[in-house]
């Protein structure tokens, strides 16, 4: 089984985290940024936890043959923070990096004004730098929250395909369907969704534009639920090949759209994805540097 | 277009606009390529040093530091390993001990891929002793194969010897491997 978490915070979790991860057939996560359990207060805290995303952690993550990227955005809870909002004028540098593979996570916490406006003006950012988009949904009033997510979604013109909107469960996840966007599922031990419910879901509608996910981070959670879900959809009759589809070649495909998955180095273990790798490029001719910026 | 054009319209992007530098630095290994190259280097790093030392050019030889500084503190990990592969480069064009910051920021770190790039020739050339010494034991600490370090023979001396022994004789002690690296640098030392 090979598996590709789309929504991890591997921040918080520990180097035997990492091991059984790979041991269960993890080879690439996707890291978006949110808060830290500790609210921030300054912008600089922002910086440093972009930078520790993109540079230590994915260094970590290699030491254990997995592909580490991340989604950038300015959180839904710290959004309420004015203290906070020059985070979005860092955004541009951040969106242009390699491994950024979608801005995130947006969306709403307490449905506040403050909210939507972060919300809305990191879905523009989105659109200005060619990349998905990750949209998490509140955990309270998640319903109307969801609906009104899509309504904006819808108002800034995003193309649906190109939204994944995470942490579904039975009530929100025809809303997000019928809206053509990507449906994520977060299972965890005993809150969001579980294996069982997961598979039912999948019975009633299918494969087709699913992302499942362990959002584990630093609150009651499992890095494994992926392989758990595969392990559940095996047993409940999906084939290895329907189990491959939303572990490894749904991720592969959302986050595809953005042109900058770093699979390269996990390519032997996981197995064939032309195409949806960053280019190899033919080389430079030798000594390019040796001479570079005393031509011309 | 062939990668060297690619790599040549971003330069001229930055020669006219060494502002651009980050932006062009951060897309160089999508625009121009990535991977092995040719001469042993990465394509990424060659294209990002290019891009570097075109900037540098472009500013003089008195903002050379500071436009170092500033597209290191910006970069990714990627993008700092090809400052750090510059410097020697541009060591000649006016930096001269004006990148000292950015190789102790690198060192500090425990990223392998920085710590190596940082012990290169500039290091060698521009580190003071103390820095330059805890350079070549933490390469040797991080698993990092001391062939990274340039010019260790003409620059190695007692103090070095102790310290490397003294690690050695900590890891024996804790019945753990000591580096063949350690043992090698040793060895010479005796003679």
């Amino acid at each position: 089984m090979r598996i590709f978490d789309p929504h991890i915070h591997m921040t918080s979790r520990t180097t035997d985290d990492y091991e059984a991860m790979h041991a269960a057939g993890v080879r690439a996560v996707v890291e978006p940024a949110f808060w830290l359990g500790q609210p921030r207060t300054s912008v600089g805290s922002f910086v440093d936890y972009f930078d520790g995303l993109l540079g230590w952690e994915r260094f970590r993550a290699a030491q254990f043959g997995i592909a580490h990227h991340a989604t950038i955005a300015l959180n839904p809870k710290e959004a309420n923070d004015p203290r906070l909002l020059e985070v979005l004028d860092l955004l541009p540098r951040y969106l242009e990096k390699d491994g950024v593979v979608a801005v995130g996570e947006v969306g709403f916490d307490s449905m506040t004004d403050a909210e939507e406006k972060v919300m809305v003006r990191q879905l523009e950012l989105a659109g200005e730098h060619d990349l998905p988009v990750m949209v998490h949904t509140p955990h309270r009033d998640k319903v109307a929250g969801t609906r009104r997510t899509l309504e904006i979604v819808g108002q800034v013109g995003l193309p649906p395909e190109r939204v994944l909107v995470d942490h579904l469960n039975e009530k929100t996840v025809d809303l997000v369907d019928d809206a053509g966007c990507w449906a994520g599922f977060s299972v965890y031990p005993d809150t969001k969704m579980d294996e069982d419910r997961m598979v039912a879901i999948l019975d009633r509608r299918g494969l087709d534009r699913v992302l499942v996910n362990s959002a584990a981070d630093w609150g009651r959670s499992d890095p494994l639920k992926t392989y758990r879900t595969g392990q559940a959809m095996l047993a409940g009759g999906y084939s290895d090949d329907d189990v491959d589809r939303v572990l490894w070649r749904n991720p592969v495909t959302f986050y595809g759209q953005s042109g900058r998955l770093l699979l390269d180095d996990v390519a032997d273990d996981a197995g064939d994805f032309a195409g949806n790798t960053l280019q190899r490029g033919e080389p430079l001719a030798p000594g390019g540097a040796a001479t570079a910026g005393s031509e011309g | 277009m062939t990668a060297e054009e690619r790599l040549a319209a971003l330069v001229e992007e930055v020669r006219h606009d060494p502002a651009a530098l980050p932006l062009a630095s951060a897309r160089a290994a999508r625009v121009v390529g990535r991977g092995p190259g040719l001469d042993g280097r990465r394509i990424e790093d060659v294209a990002r040093s290019r891009l570097l030392v075109t900037a540098c050019e472009a500013v003089g030889p008195d903002g050379a530091a500071d436009v170092v500084a500033a597209q290191y503190a910006v970069g990714d990990a990627d993008e700092r390993r090809a400052v750090l592969l510059a410097l020697p480069e541009l060591a000649d064009r006016g930096l001269g001990d004006g990148a000292v910051p950015v190789v102790l920021d690198a060192l500090r770190t425990n990223d392998t891929r920085l710590v190596a790039a940082a012990m290169g020739p500039y290091a060698a050339a521009h580190l003071p002793a103390d820095a330059w010494r805890h350079g070549v034991l933490k390469c040797l600490f991080t698993g990092v194969p001391l062939a990274a370090v340039a010019d260790l023979d003409v620059r190695r001396d007692a103090e070095l010897d102790r310290m490397v022994r003294a690690f050695a004789e900590e890891r024996e002690a804790a019945g753990r491997d000591v580096p063949a690296d350690a043992h090698r640098l040793l060895a010479a030392a005796d003679r």
